[in-house]
């Protein structure tokens, strides 16, 4: 297939970015309002060309599917393609910014600029998901940051400026350390092209003979220490505990939809680098370290949901449920298995549209109240019927009710988890209740109960904008929920290919070790 | 013979008879007020001698003067980004020295004079003539920098310059007698030949450590950098963009073409010297430059870690070491030449403004401008997407392929560190508090073209460097085969 639908794609919001930067002249309401309808365009056909591709896309093809090449500077390719498991993320990521813009549309300061942002954004988000080239994916990876800084230290609150300084260097020195290994893998590989090439990461074997630095023993070599300098990034990135702290900061300054992109898609992108760097390049290094990561993510779970408990502000409580909600991930992935991997992607999808819809549930009341403050609302239900219903809604499929999305991907990777390591499954099935607990209660506290408040008296219910925004999520969420075969059958076989690429990786380097000692 | 030699140096020749017959004109004139015109003049001589060395002469080395002076690719491209440097730099500092009362018609005369200077270290095939082409390069310069006389500063940072710049040719001309005494020849064909025949005798290596000394001083390498701080500050804002740019392509090409035509097979021997001061610029540069409120001095500390970034490039001893180093060259060129252009604007009721507190809150009053910047600093700080990640990843490719993982994992780290500082400025433009201390005027359309421009290249450049990626590999097989 000779076509460049995926660079047209990537490209296109950045290309309305920059006739916005060059075009749009003036500060009055209607160069604003031009500023939101081009976003909004632009974001909308992509995400129907990226419908079209999901379409022509064979699902029972494990290979990397229209891929689009060219040389590029510095002896380097571009090159990208997408597989299983990443067309998911695209299809995330085009599907959730048409509604970023829309909850975007009473930002009154600096629109353009604001619009060119998230243009940007989309553009290096979805490049993320589809580079085959490791440079062109650091690339994407570390430009995100940029954009994402300025949102938060621009349109943010007012600890806006702290929460974007550790935001920014929390993550840079991550990706530093992953730079540091990418130049190892390419000094060892001598390529850059992640899969598909003649010779390419994925099928390059790294060394992982046990070798000892300093008096210590590394079990699993090279292998090991790369996969702890990606691990360094994509955890930052994740984010997993105890590097967690960035992200309720970020996400209680962020403007609303800052928060949404950033918990949608952003997070995803630690989890995407699992599944394309760490587990399939480095399967020795992954098995060594997998109970520490397990570990991890069992007291993420455990730890954040507790902390989640005595929150005061309402985007903090539901960052910190996400934190939770990504150990799953992680202890999904780290399973190895089939059903651990496909329920690590669906809950990172399933996370995207639910805590997508939960940020936006709290800017919906603090565009009215302008406060996050549990403490300033009770008994909403009284004026705000349908908020309550949407909140009710996406509170439960946060708790992971069956019949909704977050269900689904609890229950895979809990059952995964299950065979693996039996102590972790119980430690993390214990935090399926305290999320019961903090959520059923922030639901409790903001929306029972009588309307005592003198402020909440003229508050009203949402707009017929609002309603629009959330359909899709609600749609998606309950589509999810009875007919998660939607997803598993996209990635199935993807999913497959890996877990197969993995066990025989692990039975060689076995081999090899059983050789070596006789 | 003669006329075949003189025909091989033309440009320099061209170059030297202008300036004389400049000089000699505002001598008779005594007129000040010719000097805009005339630095006007200059840039598009340089302009014009730029094209025409760019244009002609593809693929051919020559040689003139028995071996004194080399004329080949890398020759052609060292002198191209020179000239063009040169000339940005004199177009940028009209206005600015015309207000300032500054603009005499010496600055465009030394500033031609330098870049004869340069032009002929880039094309030096004999010790002799690298210190003639040094030093002559090296005097203009001493000059300029104490080029506002009534200011003790910038006299400061002349004397300094001066007293710290003849301490480094003193160590220069050492080496350069040590190494005769043990090669019997002082040109580079010879002493490639002498270094080949065996063991490089303890003599000799002495003698390279002397030159590598007094180069690193010119190209300001730790810890060689002392004076760099100082005379940035001192010095007036244009001879400071004069400096930060064509002084350094030139001297960090006389590094490579000394490295290479004259010790090209002792690679051992000198790579593990220049690794050294290449990781000791870059951390320093990264870390003293985060205490600088000065943006001069910031520029200088940057200065430093830049060149410890391409310093990689030599310590690799590769063909692809030497390309990444020119590649990177070309592309530190043009940031520097955009971040001055933006801080020869930085002004307040007509006085220059240096502090980086000014800049605060700058995206609400010139968003462009800031924006432009902004571009600019990611670029200066490696953040990719921008054209600096590439220009650090060229140098890390050449680094990986050579064997020195150790060198470029330390410089990922120091390039963090660096970050730091870039991003304090942007900091400061984008979320700032609104102080009192406030630029305003600035409207300068030249400056503000110089900026955006730069600002552009950094994007565009990402999709296809123009051919001067194609260039510099050229220019890398003719130095090293």
């Amino acid at each position: 297939m000779d076509h460049h639908l995926l660079s047209i794609i990537t490209f296109m919001p950045s290309f309305a970015a920059l006739i916005l930067a060059i075009f749009l002249r003036g500060e009055d309401a209607a160069a604003d309002r031009n500023a939101k309808w081009l976003a909004f365009i632009t974001t909308s056909v992509t995400f129907l060309i990226s419908l079209f591709i999901l379409f022509e896309f064979d699902p029972s093809n494990t290979d990397f599917q229209f891929v689009d090449e060219a040389t590029w500077i510095l002896g380097l390719n571009y090159r990208m393609g997408v597989d299983g498991i990443s067309i998911l993320f695209v299809m995330l990521t085009t599907f959730m910014m048409p509604l970023v813009i829309a909850a975007s549309w009473n930002v009154s300061s600096r629109v353009k600029e604001y619009m060119i942002a998230f243009l940007l954004l989309e553009t290096l988000m979805l490049g993320v998901f589809m580079a085959l080239d490791m440079v062109l994916f650091y690339l994407f990876f570390e430009a995100g940051l940029i954009p994402m800084f300025l949102i938060i230290g621009i349109w943010g609150g007012k600890d806006r400026i702290y929460a974007s300084f550790k935001f920014f260097l929390y993550t840079f020195l991550g990706s530093v350390l992953m730079l540091v290994a990418m130049v190892a893998m390419y000094a060892d590989a001598g390529t850059t092209c992640i899969g598909g090439c003649e010779v390419s990461l994925l099928t390059h074997t790294f060394a992982s003979e046990t070798f000892s630095i300093a008096g210590i023993t590394v079990v699993g070599g090279l292998q090991t220490m790369m996969f702890l300098a990606f691990f360094a990034s994509f955890a930052v990135k994740m984010p997993m505990w105890p590097v967690h702290t960035w992200l309720p900061d970020a996400h209680v300054q962020a403007p609303t939809a800052g928060s949404v992109v950033l918990a949608a898609i952003l997070l995803k992108m630690g989890g995407y680098g699992f599944l394309r760097f760490s587990v399939p390049m480095f399967p020795v290094g992954s098995d060594v370290l997998a109970p520490l990561v397990l570990w991890m993510s069992a007291i993420a779970i455990v730890y954040t949901s507790l902390v989640a408990l005595v929150q005061e502000d309402m985007k903090k409580l539901i960052a910190y449920s996400s934190v939770a909600h990504m150990g799953f991930v992680t202890m999904g992935i780290f399973t190895f298995n089939q059903q651990g991997l496909d329920g690590a992607i669906f809950q990172m999808v399933s996370h995207g549209f639910i805590s997508a819809a939960l940020f936006l549930c709290v800017g919906v009341i603090y565009d009215r109240m302008h406060t996050r403050e549990i403490d300033a609302y009770g008994g909403l239900v009284n004026r705000m019927p349908a908020y309550a219903l949407v909140f009710m809604f996406f509170t439960m499929a946060n708790v992971g009710l069956p019949g909704t999305s977050g269900f689904v991907g609890e229950f895979l990777t809990l059952v995964a988890i299950f065979q693996v390591n039996t102590w972790v499954a119980v430690v993390a099935t214990s935090g399926v209740i305290f999320s019961a607990a903090y959520a059923l209660w922030l639901y409790r506290r903001v929306v029972m109960g009588e309307l005592i408040k003198e402020s909440l008296r003229t508050i009203t219910d949402m707009s017929r904008r609002e309603r629009w925004i959330f359909a899709p999520l609600v749609a998606m969420t309950l589509l999810l929920g009875v007919y998660p075969a939607l997803v598993l059958d996209m990635i199935g076989p993807s999913v497959n290919a890996l877990v197969a690429s993995y066990d025989t990786a692990l039975e060689a380097a076995d081999a090899a070790v059983q050789t070596a000692s006789e | 013979m003669i006329a075949a030699d003189l025909n091989v140096i033309l440009p320099e020749v061209i170059l030297s008879l202008y300036a004389i017959f400049a000089l000699l004109l505002a001598v008779y004139t005594t007129k000040d007020s010719a000097a805009s015109l005339l630095v006007w003049v200059t840039a598009g001589v340089m302009l014009l001698l730029a094209i025409w060395i760019g244009m002609t002469g593809t693929g051919t080395t020559r040689i003139a003067f028995n071996g004194l002076f080399i004329e080949d690719g890398f020759a052609r491209f060292a002198k191209v980004t020179i000239l063009l440097s040169a000339a940005a730099v004199l177009m940028m500092s009209v206005n600015y020295m015309k207000t300032r009362g500054l603009l005499r018609f010496e600055y465009p005369v030394l500033v031609a004079l330098s870049v004869v200077g340069m032009m002929m270290m880039v094309s030096a095939g004999d010790l002799m003539s690298l210190y003639m082409g040094l030093e002559l390069q090296s005097l203009a310069l001493y000059v300029v920098a104490s080029l506002r006389r009534d200011s003790v500063k910038s006299t400061e940072a002349g004397l300094k310059y001066f007293v710290l710049g003849a301490l480094s040719s003193g160590l220069l001309l050492y080496g350069a007698s040590l190494v005769y005494g043990y090669a019997g020849t002082t040109q580079f064909a010879g002493i490639i030949t002498v270094a080949q025949s065996g063991q490089t005798s303890v003599g000799l290596l002495f003698g390279i450590v002397f030159l590598i000394s007094g180069l690193a001083f010119k190209v300001s390498a730790v810890p060689f950098h002392m004076w760099t701080p100082d005379v940035y500050e001192g010095a007036p804002t244009p001879v400071t963009a004069f400096f930060a740019t064509a002084p350094k392509v030139a001297a960090m090409a006389l590094f490579a073409r000394v490295l290479h035509d004259a010790f090209g097979n002792a690679v051992a021997d000198w790579s593990q010297i220049v690794a050294l001061l290449s990781v000791l610029s870059m951390f320093l540069g990264g870390i003293a430059a985060i205490g600088q409120t000065n943006i001069k001095r910031l520029m200088a500390y940057s200065s430093i870690a830049h060149m410890g970034y391409a310093l990689i490039g030599l310590a690799a001893g590769t063909q692809l070491g030497v390309k990444a180093m020119l590649v990177y060259m070309a592309i530190y060129v043009t940031m520097n030449i955009g971040t001055f252009a933006f801080i020869l604007s930085m002004e307040k009721d007509g006085q220059p403004v240096t502090d980086i507190s000014a800049l605060n809150m700058y995206s609400k009053r010139a968003p462009g401008k800031a924006l432009a910047m902004l571009v600019l600093l990611f670029s200066l700080a490696g953040v990719p997407p921008m054209l600096g990640f590439f220009a650090k990843f060229g140098v890390w490719q050449a680094g990986v392929d050579a064997g020195l993982v150790w060198l470029v994992a330390a410089s990922a780290v120091a390039s963090a560190i660096g970050a730091y500082y870039y991003l304090r400025i942007v900091f400061l433009m984008y979320f700032g508090a609104e102080g009192d201390e406030r630029l305003d005027g600035g409207k300068n359309g030249l400056l503000t073209a110089f900026l955006v421009a730069s600002a552009a290249i950094m994007v565009v450049g990402v999709a296809n460097m123009f051919g001067v990626e194609g260039a510099a590999l050229a220019a890398a097989a003719t130095l090293v085969n």
